[in-house]
């Protein structure tokens, strides 16, 4: 069967699953990254378990990788596996409700013992009972044919275990008719003898394994897809904020100020941007949420740009401090990396049930600027675009990712630098023109005057102020009219918002979404047009303010549905600023929609 | 910092803004100190800023004609923490009270100590919340009867002093507000440290909590009561005919009256580096009739955040180069279709 020619498929979708410490990550990030070279379009997401090293072999600690591979563009990392790679019962169990009937799994059957199945709290071996009776079962011996592979090296029990994955890999690797160099090339930067050579064995081993054993009907091939010309790099959404940070940095020739604290699931953009300090950015580590953003306003009084990043819970411990900067009117960009909530709720699962939060969680009439990434690339234009509103306005601006942004990852076509436009910073000097809240005439934004400079010192503060004077004013009309005047600065923001793209149909239903839910929602909106459905996709960037030209747009079709990951906050907001009868579409279970979720409720509404 | 001498006087730093606190408040001798320490201290007017959290003592930068920034409550320190960070010409001073800065704010307070970034403190304790018409502050004494402690306080107090010792501060200082020559060599000796300058002003609030300092700070007592420590000098207090001072007694200092069995010669040294005699000092208990310590109670030369913090920036500046954006994009894996 080797020797057949490999069957073409449109799309694979193949998910990794074993104990945290098996190499999981590393498997799924080299066979993205060798199906990248390859030219497929492609999408992953990674699904780390909560505990940092739960018990191994125990459901609790199951660590998993999904890639969704295609010759044509794909928006998302699949709804269910074609293949799961399963190193232990654990991750056998838990992740076969996400592989389809008829899915390839591959297993290391050496590890099906009593002792294993006992971890894994079953009372009978998978293997045999019937459970993998729906699909194709590949029992591969791969911890003993892994020590075999790499005896001659002399390395230790552990470490002949760390090379399983590589195993796993190689037979992978040979199912999708895939090449080893580029892993052979990563293994050679990475590792250096005796590991360097019994990780290469241990890959060539499970690729040799794979083609002789006649294991499979494969191998498979997925063609490469028809992109958009240019360079490109794989990146998470966190990734993506912290470079567009840095970028935001360099574009406005000023200090970009992170003061964060620890919290899953932003973490990764402090530890990624504090190497940067030579491209402008200073980070802090703020001794708790409310310290990383008064510390963020201060560096913003002090003329550079104040950013914070965080979490749902974090969020609401720095509210008190956004309202400060929106009424000193001073840039602050809030990063918040959205997860399950209340309180603690599910850290490392996803949600969007922040908006509310976002748009309205401070005491006072308190508008600031909400914008929202649709994918992990989305996440630098959007971070950009969230620093040059807050620059240019002098108020904050809050960014709503999530976790399922800020893990996945997709291929990013590297913008050309030199194209992106300045970030005009300006500070004033003259002291003969200066009124601390003086408005610019077409932004309304107050100047942005910095300490160190001679005869504009003035006093700023929480306190309402007499708007051009800045002093303090308990004047009843005064403070009506800096309410209004800080809720039209946010308006007016609208200026910068380009024409709301439409993707489909003219009329029937809109699809009215934004944030994560981008690729499952555009999937299942262009399989409905394929079957010659009138539907069409709008997704929001922007949420505070809304396109101006949203009103419209709405006006234009039958039915407007909402699918969001909470109990609907984006419908509400929709139903309170436009009568419009916003059909809430929601799911609150932590984990992403499938494209099979949103199609079939698609497919019900325009049944009825 | 700009080092040129620069020729003020104490109006230069008086704002054209209403006073607010209540008359005979023991703010409007800090205040009056303040700007006169500053029209001293030969640095650019443009070049203070002054950074206040809530409460009355937080009012403070409205009167100033600096820069200044009324913040949130509790926050002042790490609002000026990050200005200090981005702007290091910058002299920075945060106005705070007992329940601004050791209550709602007590854990950014105990962060900026330890950092030690390089700004003064100046913490008013009054022993009460005034703004919020007197309830009993974390420095109030155990059974103080206010509004919301009508049968006396059942809280513990903070003493700053040993809060500050304990964050391992590197300049602890304190004064009183109507000592006013002393408290502007306070303020002056304070803005000469580099690092984190914790300085606690006695105060009183008329309105709340009057005479909360008198047993030991009014005119009446303030003879027999305050020991003015100075680096160097004996350890001793009281009038030339009622004198005493602070022996050594085993790992202990021992109050002793002075003139027959003990002289000044017989009596410790203050020396501010000593952080076991400023442990002794802090915690001496005014109430149980020790003396009032103001002055210096402890410096040490300890690396401050904010320079360290430009130091990392500069060192990756002259290593790497200022950052190529094109390179960092295009940096890990890519590749090109």
């Amino acid at each position: 069967m080797s020797n057949a020619a490999p069957v073409v498929l449109d799309q694979v979708v193949v998910r990794f699953a074993g104990d945290s410490g098996d190499g999981i990550q590393i498997s799924g990030d080299q066979f993205t990254r060798t199906s990248a070279l390859a030219g497929n379009d492609l999408a992953t997401f990674p699904d780390y378990p909560a505990e940092i090293r739960a018990p191994a072999g125990s459901r609790e600690g199951v660590s998993g990788f999904q890639i969704q591979l295609a010759s044509h563009p794909v928006f998302t990392p699949g709804d269910v596996a074609d293949a799961l790679v399963a190193f232990n019962p654990a991750a056998l169990v838990t992740n076969l409700g996400g592989l389809r009937e008829g899915g390839i799994i591959i297993v290391n059957s050496d590890k099906f013992t009593k002792v294993d199945l006992e971890k894994a709290r079953l009372v009978t071996n998978p293997l045999e009972d019937g459970t993998c009776d729906k699909f194709r079962l590949v029992q591969a011996p791969i911890g003993k044919l892994t020590k075999e592979a790499v005896e001659p090296f002399g390395l230790k029990t552990k470490e002949i275990d760390r090379c399983k994955n590589f195993f796993a890999l190689g037979m992978v690797y040979w199912l999708y008719g895939r090449p080893l160099d580029p892993t052979e090339e990563w293994l050679r930067k990475r590792f250096k003898p005796p590991f360097l050579d019994a990780n290469l064995a241990s890959m060539r081993a499970g690729h040799a394994f794979a083609e002789t054993a006649e294991l499979f009907e494969g191998p498979f091939m997925v063609p490469p897809a028809v992109i958009a010309h240019g360079t490109y790099r794989n990146v998470t959404g966190n990734l993506a904020i912290a470079l567009g940070l840095a970028a935001a940095a360099v574009k406005s020739k000023t200090t970009v100020f992170y003061g964060s604290y620890p919290i899953t699931p932003a973490t990764d953009i402090l530890h990624t941007l504090a190497p940067f300090k030579n491209f402008g950015v200073a980070t802090f580590q703020a001794e708790d949420e409310i310290a990383a953003v008064c510390a963020a306003i201060g560096a913003s009084y002090g003329g550079a740009i104040g950013v914070t990043g965080t979490s749902g819970p974090g969020l609401a411990l720095k509210q008190e401090a956004i309202g400060l900067a929106l009424m000193a009117e001073l840039p602050l960009v809030i990063i918040n990396v959205q997860r399950a909530g209340p309180s603690t709720g599910l850290p490392t699962k996803t949600e969007q049930a922040d908006l509310l939060q976002a748009m309205y969680g401070r005491n006072g009439e308190s508008p600031v600027a909400v914008l929202a990434p649709a994918t992990a690339a989305d996440a630098f234009d959007v971070t950009l675009q969230a620093v040059r509103l807050s620059v240019k306005y002098r108020t904050p601006v809050v960014v709503l990712s999530d976790g399922y942004v800020a893990n996945s990852s997709e291929p990013w076509l590297l913008p050309d630098i030199d194209a992106l436009p300045p970030i005009e910073v300006v500070h004033p000097t003259d002291p003969e023109t200066f009124q601390p809240y003086l408005r610019d005439p077409e932004t309304l934004a107050r100047p942005w005057a910095i300490p160190g400079v001679p005869g504009l010192e003035h006093r700023i503060g929480g306190l309402e102020k007499a708007n051009i004077t800045g002093n303090i004013s308990y004047d009843a009309h005064n403070h009506e009219k800096m309410c209004h005047l800080r809720a039209e600065k946010i308006l007016r923001m609208r200026a910068d918002i380009p024409a709301t793209d439409i993707h489909g149909a003219a009329n029937g239903t809109l699809v009215l979404a934004w944030g994560s839910t981008f690729g499952a929602i555009r999937t299942a909106v262009d399989q409905c047009l394929a079957e010659g459905q009138a539907v069409a996709h709008v997704h929001l960037r922007h949420l505070n303010p809304l396109p101006a030209d949203l009103a419209d747009i709405m006006a234009r079709y039958q039915h407007v549905i909402v699918p969001e990951l909470n109990m609907g906050q984006l419908s509400k907001i929709l139903r309170a600023e436009y009568l419009v009868d916003a059909i809430p579409f929601t799911k609150i279970q932590g984990q992403p929609f499938r494209v099979a979720e949103v199609k079939a409720r698609l497919d019900a509404l325009v049944a009825n | 910092m700009n080092t040129t001498p620069v020729e003020y006087s104490k109006k230069d730093f008086m704002s054209d803004q209403t006073i607010r606190w209540c008359p005979g408040c023991g703010d409007y001798s800090i205040l009056s100190q303040v700007q006169t320490v500053f029209a001293g201290l030969g640095l650019a007017k443009e070049k203070y800023a002054i950074v206040s959290g809530i409460g009355c003592s937080s009012r403070f930068p409205y009167y100033m004609n600096t820069y200044g920034f009324h913040t949130i409550h509790g926050r002042a320190t790490a609002v000026a923490t990050g200005l200090k960070l981005t702007r290091p010409d910058l002299s920075v001073w945060v106005v705070t009270g007992d329940g601004d800065g050791l209550s709602i704010g007590g854990n950014h307070m105990a962060h900026l100590l330890r950092r030690n970034v390089d700004l003064n403190v100046l913490l008013f304790n009054n022993r009460i919340y005034g703004l919020t018409k007197g309830q009993y502050s974390p420095t109030s004494e155990i059974g103080k009867k206010t509004k919301s402690s009508p049968m006396g306080s059942i809280d513990h107090p903070f003493n700053p002093i040993a809060f500050a010792l304990g964050c391992g501060s590197s300049y602890i200082s304190r004064s009183v507000d109507v000592f006013a020559a002393h408290l502007r060599d306070t303020l002056t000796a304070a803005n000469t440290h580099s690092g984190t300058s914790f300085v606690e002003i006695l105060q009183n609030c008329n309105i709340f909590n009057d005479g909360a300092w008198d047993s030991m700070v009014d005119k009446e007592h303030r003879d027999g009561r305050v020991l003015y420590m100075e680096h160097g000098k004996p350890l001793v207090w009281g009038s030339e005919d009622n004198k005493y001072g602070f022996i050594l007694d085993g790992l202990s200092i021992k109050p002793v009256k002075l003139g027959e069995t003990y002289q000044e010669t017989d009596c410790v040294l203050h020396d501010k580096h000593n952080l076991i005699l400023a442990t002794m000092l802090a915690n001496l208990d005014p109430s149980d009739g020790a003396p009032l310590a103001v002055g210096t109670f402890y410096q040490s030369a300890k690396s401050t955040y904010d320079s360290m913090f430009s130091t990392q920036i500069a060192d990756a500046t002259s290593r790497l180069g200022a950052g190529d954006l094109a390179k960092l994009l295009n940096s890990g894996e890519t590749w090109t279709v």
